[in-house]
């Protein structure tokens, strides 16, 4: 039996360690390897909270069943997906008109 | 026993994987890491009873999007980045600020250790991709459907900013 502060411990770190690579991290392909880490924190925390609650929920409404977590994990994963899509089309086209990956670099928000 | 031990190993990995993509100074080696890292979580989600969960995570994330970070890597030619100092604040500020945040949540957890409890490992068909499916196109067809329409409109999007203007 893990407690339930494990995962969420867990899921800090990783979000905690996503912040500092968003912080730190100089290379724009990297900065957003840092933003998909944070998503997968929280995601870590909402599939703990949803099995937690299938296993200590006293009465659940008929209408939000604790599986509802995972279905939320799923629509963070297909909004994860577009947003990958979308960014890495704006570093290609940031790419194509400065040359450089540097974020230092690119402080114009005109293409 | 064995869930407490399962969870210990695929957290450090998971925890691992997350430093290393901070300590590599060549984005390619960080996607790797990162790769691992989704790896580890889609364990860890097996371990919650998530099976459908877990295997989106390794299909999509570990497959779909990382392919998509390495490709642009690739595409781009990205080498070793540059050290510069960049913003004072943020490293002044944002450091001190993100490790407080992390000995706060850690803190929080572990004073309440006792009140939140367990989770056991026995949650037979749980997550299994039938009851997701029930709950995906019964009660949430409205925001599956629009998340249909957020795709395609994400597609043009990268449509319209890839295209090499004349």
């Amino acid at each position: 039996m893990v407690p339930l502060a494990w995962y969420l411990i867990l899921s800090a770190i990783l979000f905690c360690l996503g912040v500092l690579g968003f912080l730190i991290k100089r290379n724009i392909i990297t900065i957003f390897m840092s933003i998909e880490l944070m998503l997968n924190a929280v995601n870590l925390t909402f599939v703990a909270f949803a099995n937690y609650w299938n296993q200590h929920a006293v009465a659940v409404s008929d209408k939000i069943v604790p599986l509802s977590g995972q279905v939320f994990v799923f629509f963070v994963m297909v909004v994860a997906a577009a947003e990958a899509a979308v960014g890495l089309a704006i570093i290609i086209a940031v790419f194509r008109t400065r040359e450089t990956l540097n974020v230092d670099r690119v402080n114009l928000l005109k293409l | 026993m064995v869930h407490e031990i399962l969870f210990v190993i695929f957290g450090l990995i998971c925890v691992a994987g997350a430093v290393n993509l901070l300590v590599q100074r060549h984005p390619i080696n960080s996607a790797l890491s990162l790769v691992v890292v989704m790896a580890s979580l889609a364990l860890i989600y097996l371990l919650l009873g998530a099976e459908f969960v877990a295997a989106i995570q390794v299909i999509v994330y570990a497959g779909a999007i990382m392919v998509l970070f390495v490709f642009v890597i690739m595409l781009l030619n990205a080498g070793v980045e540059e050290r510069s100092t960049g913003s004072k604040v943020a490293l002044l500020l944002g450091i001190p600020g993100v490790i407080v945040l992390g000995c706060l949540v850690g803190w929080i957890m572990i004073s309440n250790n006792q009140r939140l409890g367990g989770i056991r490992i026995n949650t037979a068909d749980f997550g299994d991709t039938h009851n997701i499916a029930r709950l995906l196109f019964q009660n949430f067809l409205l925001p599956f459907e629009i998340t249909s329409v957020l795709i395609l409109i994400a597609i043009m999007g990268a449509v319209v900013l890839g295209r090499r203007s004349s």
